[in-house]
């Protein structure tokens, strides 16, 4: 093999397969995807979760994970938000050639990690080499289906007055660990992203709330655009509480030295939980001890005023609008 | 690290608010110069936490919204030439200029970085030899310092294709001219906190003592903000007008020797364009003529086209703080942080971007 990756390694020939055989069967052996077909094919009964993302992030390996393992966890988050159990995952990659063997080899085996521990499968994938200034280093496109629980439905949709919003844990981890590396913005920071499956976590909180009415993983955007579209979903305000926001202290200096909201930054492995409001301690509790939820708090509460609109009362008394994110100063970051 | 949330401690602002509830007999326009005091405000809420003595008026201290029509269609005609590489802080990208802006040139193959640093402008110079990087140096006596310390990295290493396009903008001769003018009543001045930094707090004193207006330089955090409050009120209660500091860690009266000196060495004063407030005197900074070759206003052939103000947008009569973005007709109907029409919707500093996206909603 040589050390980087060729326009051959594309085109379907004797180099392709060697990549397909060396790398991706090898790292995620399984029978459906050992017989090599054109489709995987399965036996399935229920309600089907089906969802798909494509992965482009700069830089592609970061401090507490890589784009692999993102595609993974982004894919396994999007099924679980709808209370789905992942099953199997599709994974397409495409390829700036040139790329090194090494980094695709490690980019391998994190997809392979972190799909063991969401307990997912990949088992149809494809890929593509480009010309080199046709795609940056690699981009990840995945689909993914689970299996909705019965009587689980979940929906942004399902926000009621009085509902508790429970968040899994400290945000801003990722979009600031993301950015620490970035050409012409690095500035040297001790922070992880917080990258993580979360379907267990979910499955946590289906065991004690089946009747769970919101859940969402604020990505992108971060929070405030989360709680955004849920109260814009439900047609019912949000008030939160400045204080009970669990933020790092790294992640609130970098955010003052940038001139970002924490609010705005994203995350990759965090959840919004809105739960009725005789759930909200036992779900709290259960999240505090999945080591996903750990530092889970109720951060504020679902009201019928200012429908559509999420109101933060500040750390001062005060209280203020949190809008969506506008536009984006961190392209790119998932 | 612990330098921000002893900051935002609600009981100690409490005890602080109370304090200026309980001296504020006189009515008091208060005007924070900087757009980073007018964030600090509006996201904290700390007008609803004033007595109703105290009005609290956005002044013209965001480096992006002062930035003339005509300077910001430079720097578009710039990264348009072939060839160069135009570094820049996130915020300019998305100011429109008469036509485009960095942004729209951008996504029209122009190559446009986002840098946090001038040193990492300097990095893309290094690692780019076949290409012309330009630094797009706005900014107050803040930036400039780090301009001139790349400047004079590039000339220690002997770079040759780095340059800077200085469209900097010195804060005191603004303020003088903002008085000068007699357009607006003020009865306090919030001195900027950075810029003091730098440059220190006695360029502040002509105004206490020619022009009588209590001045206090503030940092950024809410309780540095309410702190100034409190001693301007003071100030006005008592008669005083004088400089105070109530950013003691961050601020000493001479300033910072070695940023002022970096910067004397590279830059010399000059007239300056100001959006709102026109030409002002010794408000710019341009290079020193031994300077000369990193200039790009002299390096390259900019041709910019003819200047087009935006119809019907009043940043420049809210940067004077004439009018509150709620007086604009476009405020939040035409004008939109996604579709901004002047650059106080843009710039993270903005006044008419923090009533946007902080706007009260007192309950």
């Amino acid at each position: 093999m040589s050390d980087k990756i060729l326009l051959a390694h594309g085109s379907g020939g004797k180099l392709a397969h060697e990549l397909v055989e060396k790398s991706f069967l090898q790292a995620f052996s399984n029978p459906l995807l050992a017989k090599l077909d054109d489709s995987a094919t399965f036996d399935f009964s229920g309600r089907l979760a089906f969802t798909t993302d494509s992965y482009v992030v700069n830089p592609i390996f970061f401090p507490g994970g890589d784009i692999g393992k993102l595609a993974v966890c982004g894919t396994v988050n999007d099924l679980a938000m709808a209370g789905a159990v992942p099953l199997y995952l599709s994974l397409s990659f495409i390829i700036e050639e040139g790329l090194p063997q090494q980094d695709l080899m490690q980019i391998v085996s994190s997809v392979k990690e972190a799909a063991e521990e969401a307990e997912v499968q990949v088992i149809t994938g494809d890929t593509k080499v480009v010309d080199r200034g046709t795609a940056d280093k690699l981009f990840i496109n995945t689909a993914g289906v689970g299996m909705v629980p019965e009587g689980v439905d979940i929906s942004g949709s399902k926000a009621e007055p009085g509902d508790k919003v429970i968040l899994s844990g400290t945000i801003g981890d990722h979009g600031i660990a993301v950015l620490s590396q970035r050409e012409g913005l690095s500035f040297s920071t001790k922070l992880q992203s917080d990258c993580a499956p979360l379907n267990k976590l979910v499955a946590d909180i289906i065991k004690v709330s089946p009747q769970i009415h919101c859940l969402r993983d604020p990505t992108r955007g971060g929070l405030a655009t989360t709680l955004n579209e849920l109260a814009t979903q439900s047609k019912a305000g949000i008030k939160i509480e400045e204080e009970k926001i669990p933020v790092r202290e790294e992640v609130y200096a970098a955010c003052e030295m940038l001139g970002f909201d924490p609010l705005h930054v994203a995350n990759e492995g965090k959840l919004v939980a809105i739960v009725a409001p005789e759930d909200a301690d036992a779900v709290l509790g259960r999240m505090q001890q999945n080591i996903y939820g750990r530092d889970a708090a109720i951060i504020g509460e679902v009201r019928q005023e200012h429908p559509g609109r999420v109101v933060m009362r500040t750390k001062l008394g005060a209280s203020r609008i949190v809008d969506m994110l506008v536009g984006d100063l961190l392209p790119r970051i998932c | 690290m612990k330098f921000i949330d002893e900051y935002r401690r609600s009981e100690l602002a409490q005890g602080v608010v109370h304090r200026i509830h309980r001296n504020s007999t006189k009515s008091a326009r208060l005007m924070e110069f900087c757009g980073g005091h007018t964030v600090t405000i509006l996201k904290h809420g700390i007008r609803q936490l004033l007595p109703p003595t105290i009005e609290m008026l956005s002044g013209p201290g965001c480096p992006v919204c002062v930035t003339d029509n005509a300077d910001l269609d430079k720097a578009i005609a710039l990264a348009q030439i072939p060839g160069v590489i135009l570094t820049t802080f996130g915020d300019m990208l998305k100011v429109p200029g008469s036509r485009s802006s960095l942004q729209k040139v951008k996504a029209d193959g122009a190559d446009v970085r986002i840098v946090y640093s001038t040193m990492d402008a300097l990095q893309i110079a290094r690692g780019n030899p076949d290409k012309r990087v330009v630094f797009l140096g706005i900014g107050f006596e803040t930036t400039a310092p780090t301009i001139a310390a790349s400047v004079l990295q590039a000339e220690q290493e002997g770079i040759s294709n780095y340059y800077a396009l200085s469209l900097h903008k010195l804060c005191p001769p603004v303020i003088k001219a903002l008085l000068d003018s007699g357009e607006v009543r003020l009865d306090g001045l919030i001195c900027p906190g950075h810029v003091s930094a730098i440059i220190g707090s006695r360029p502040w004193e002509f105004i206490a003592r020619d022009y009588g207006l209590p001045c206090v330089v503030s940092g950024f955090e809410p309780l540095d903000v309410l702190q100034c409050v409190d001693m301007l009120v003071a100030q006005i209660e008592n008669g005083r007008s004088e400089v105070e500091i109530a950013y003691r860690r961050g601020v000493r009266p001479e300033g910072n020797r070695q940023a002022l000196e970096i910067m004397e060495q590279v830059f010399e004063t000059c007239p300056a364009q100001w959006r709102g407030m026109g030409l002002v005197a010794h408000s710019g900074l341009r290079f020193k003529a031994e300077f000369e070759r990193f200039d790009a206003e002299i390096a390259f052939e900019i041709n910019p086209g003819p200047v087009v103000e935006p119809k019907g947008c009043i940043c420049g009569d809210i940067l004077r703080g004439v009018n509150t973005p709620q007086d604009c007709q476009l405020f939040a109907k035409v004008c939109t942080p996604e579709s901004p029409v002047g650059p106080c919707m843009v710039s993270s500093e903005g006044s008419c971007a923090a009533y946007y996206l902080y706007g009260a909603a007192g309950e």
